[in-house]
Order: C-alpha cells, then sequence, then structure tokens
C-alpha cells in the first residue's frame, strides 16, 4: 500500500527540497516505485535539483485543473527506473491548489506508487497546509539554529492538528531529520547538539545530515544527493534514514570527524 | 554571572538552548489562542479609561515571560491634575 511523506520544516532554506529528491532516490533505489510532488507552487525548485528542469510540459496545477492527467505530468527520472516526479507550476500562485483537487491527485498516486513524497513549500499557509493534508508520515527538517527549531515546533503543532489523520483522531507519525549538522561545532557549544533538538522537539529521529559540499556540488549537476555519489556522507546519512523510513532498524550514526577516513574507506568497502 | 564563567570559555549553544525552552513551552500553550497579553492590555485600560483620562503615550506595556511565570507590567502615568470622569 502506497506511503505518503510529507517533508516540511516550516523555515525556509533548511533542506526540505535537497531532503525530498534524497530520500525519493534513496527510495527508489530500494526498488520502490516512488513520486516526489512539489507543492511548491509559483516557486517549483524540486525540478531543477533533480535534474529535469527541461522535461517539464505539466504540473500539478494543470492535473488539478484538469488540463493535463496524472500520466503526462510525471516525470520519469532518466537514472532511475522506478524515480517519477510531479513538478509544481511556475506561473500560478498557491491559491490554485484547492483541498479537492489535492484530494484527487492524491488518491489516484497511491494507485501507482509505493511511496509518495510531498516536498513542502515553507510557511505555514495553504501550499504548506495540502502539502501535509494526506501524509501518513511527517518528516521535519531541521537545522541545528534557533529559528529553524522553532519554525518546526509550529509545524509539529500543525501536524497533529491540521491532517486527515489528526482529524480523525490518529497519531501522525512525525520524524525528525536534521540538517546541516557539524558535529565539530556542536562538540565545541557553538552548535545545539542532536541531543539538545530532540529534548526540545521531542520526536524521534530519523537521521542527521552533515553539513556538506556534496549536497551543493550535487544540485548544481541536477541530482539528487544519494544518486550525485552515493559514499559522500550526506548520501549516507540519506540512504540510511530511507531505511529507517521503510522500517528497517539501522544504528545511528553521526556522521563527522570520529568516523572521518576510517568511516569513508569503510563505507567505500562496504558499497 | 558566576565565578565559574571566568574560568570556562563561553558558548552560545546552551544559550540557544535555554531560550528556545522558555520560549517553546510559552508558544505550545498559546497558540490557538487569542493573544492574551493583548486582551488584558486592552481591558485593563479600559478599565482605567472608565475613571481617568489617559494618554496613550504616556502608557507602557511591558512583558517578561519566564520560565514559570509570565509578569506583565502596565504602567500609566496620571497627571497631578487629573480629571476624574464622572462614573
Amino acid at each position: 500500500m502506497a506511503k505518503v511523506v510529507v517533508v516540511t520544516s516550516g523555515k525556509g532554506g533548511v533542506g526540505k527540497t535537497t531532503s525530498s529528491a534524497a530520500l525519493g532516490a534513496a527510495l527508489a533505489q530500494r526498488n520502490e516505485k516512488t513520486v516526489v510532488v512539489d507543492f511548491d507552487v509559483g516557486l517549483r525548485n524540486l525540478d531543477l535539483v533533480m535534474g529535469a528542469e527541461r522535461r517539464v510540459v505539466y504540473d500539478l496545477v494543470n492535473v488539478i485543473q484538469g488540463d493535463a492527467k496524472l500520466t503526462q505530468a510525471v516525470i520519469r527520472d532518466k537514472r532511475l527506473d522506478t524515480l517519477y516526479l510531479l513538478p509544481a507550476s511556475q506561473t500560478r500562485d498557491k491559491d490554485s491548489l484547492t483541498p479537492e483537487g489535492v484530494e484527487r491527485v492524491m488518491n489516484e498516486l497511491k494507485e501507482q506508487f509505493d511511496w509518495i513524497i510531498c516536498d513542502s513549500p515553507a510557511g505555514i499557509e495553504r501550499g504548506a497546509t495540502l502539502a501535509m493534508r494526506h501524509a501518513d508520515v511527517a518528516v521535519v527538517v531541521t537545522n541545528p539554529e534557533v529559528s529553524s527549531v522553532r519554525d518546526s515546533d509550529r509545524i509539529i503543532g500543525l501536524l497533529d492538528a491540521k491532517t486527515e489523520k489528526a482529524e480523525r483522531g490518529e497519531r501522525m507519525e512525525k520524524h525528525l531529520l536534521l540538517t546541516r549538522y557539524d558535529p565539530a561545532r556542536a562538540e565545541r557549544g557553538d552548535m545545539l547538539k542532536v541531543d539538545d533538538v530532540l529534548e526540545i522537539l521531542s520526536i524521534p529521529l530519523l537521521g542527521i545530515v552533515p553539513e556538506s559540499m556534496d549536497v551543493l556540488k550535487a544540485s548544481n549537476i541536477g541530482a539528487p544527493v544519494t544518486l550525485a555519489d552515493s559514499r559522500s556522507a550526506p548520501a549516507l546519512a540519506y540512504l540510511d534514514a530511507a531505511r529507517r523510513l521503510a522500517g528497517e532498524t539501522v544504528p545511528m550514526t553521526i556522521p563527522g570527524e570520529k568516523r572521518g577516513i576510517f568511516g569513508k574507506i569503510f563505507g567505500r568497502r562496504a558499497a | 554571572m558566576s565565578i565559574f564563567s571566568l574560568f570556562r570559555k563561553q558558548t552560545s549553544a546552551p544559550v540557544a538552548r535555554e531560550r528556545l525552552q522558555v520560549l517553546l513551552a510559552h508558544e505550545r500553550a498559546s497558540v490557538g489562542q487569542s493573544d492574551l497579553v493583548a486582551i488584558l492590555r486592552e481591558e485593563i485600560l479600559a478599565v482605567i479609561a472608565k475613571h481617568v483620562e489617559i494618554d496613550d503615550e504616556r502608557v507602557s506595556v511591558k512583558m517578561e515571560r519566564g520560565e514559570h511565570v509570565t509578569t506583565l507590567e502596565v504602567d500609566i502615568e496620571i497627571p497631578v491634575t487629573v480629571t476624574i470622569r464622572a462614573a
């Protein structure tokens, strides 16, 4: 049965799109049919991060308004047969998303895919609330920084109130994905530690993605981090996070100095 | 500042952690409700304005959110030549 995952954060620029692409690709690499849906209507970027910007013909709004069929709008990744993308509209605004339209598209996607990853826009308005509306699981992307943690707390509140699952009286499954983490700075006491953020937000940890040049490199070439270099530190973090999302028990490693060269060598051998 | 802080390098993460804990404790309690402080301020001022003419410029409202209690401080200047309004 299809699982709907919303990747959300409240605050902008913390890595929602990067994480959506990386987790989507990581799940698809497990041979599970995955579609990543861009809900950032007006400011689409998932197409660019996934390297499909020149192949966009139709988008989510076209499908909602009946101008295109879902099969016409969904773009299959050139590297992975199991990875698909449903882009957002560039020209419309977020009001073109209607609750009924989104529900219809989600139901149709659920029939065809194992995983539906909803890349939420920043903020707490319509785009963000519709992206989380049909989710079974939420991935809350947070940076170890005060404004990001505060906004994540707000989003957690919305996930527990404004989603279908919450309205049915069920518990929304929420996971923390800590991104742009710098273990050295945290150790020096200049950055919130993993445990600090976990204690404040009190939701289970899905993964720790280290601050890394590899993330920028991947978006430069238009490849999800896990596909650009599957042995880079952030890729390993996302691959592990995807396994946890799929229900596997994977020991949590804090990527950084301690693993360092040793971890890299080990990572290469294992791959 | 304690004597220990002289010997310890000041780090910012614990400060961030504490600020967040205090802030979020308040925000979690207040989200969804209307702004209690704003309502209190309006109503307190209305009650006083019933009896005394208040100059908006001479009213200061301060709030301090602590870990366990919030204090609301309403400071209203009432001039000596005040005109007591007939009730």
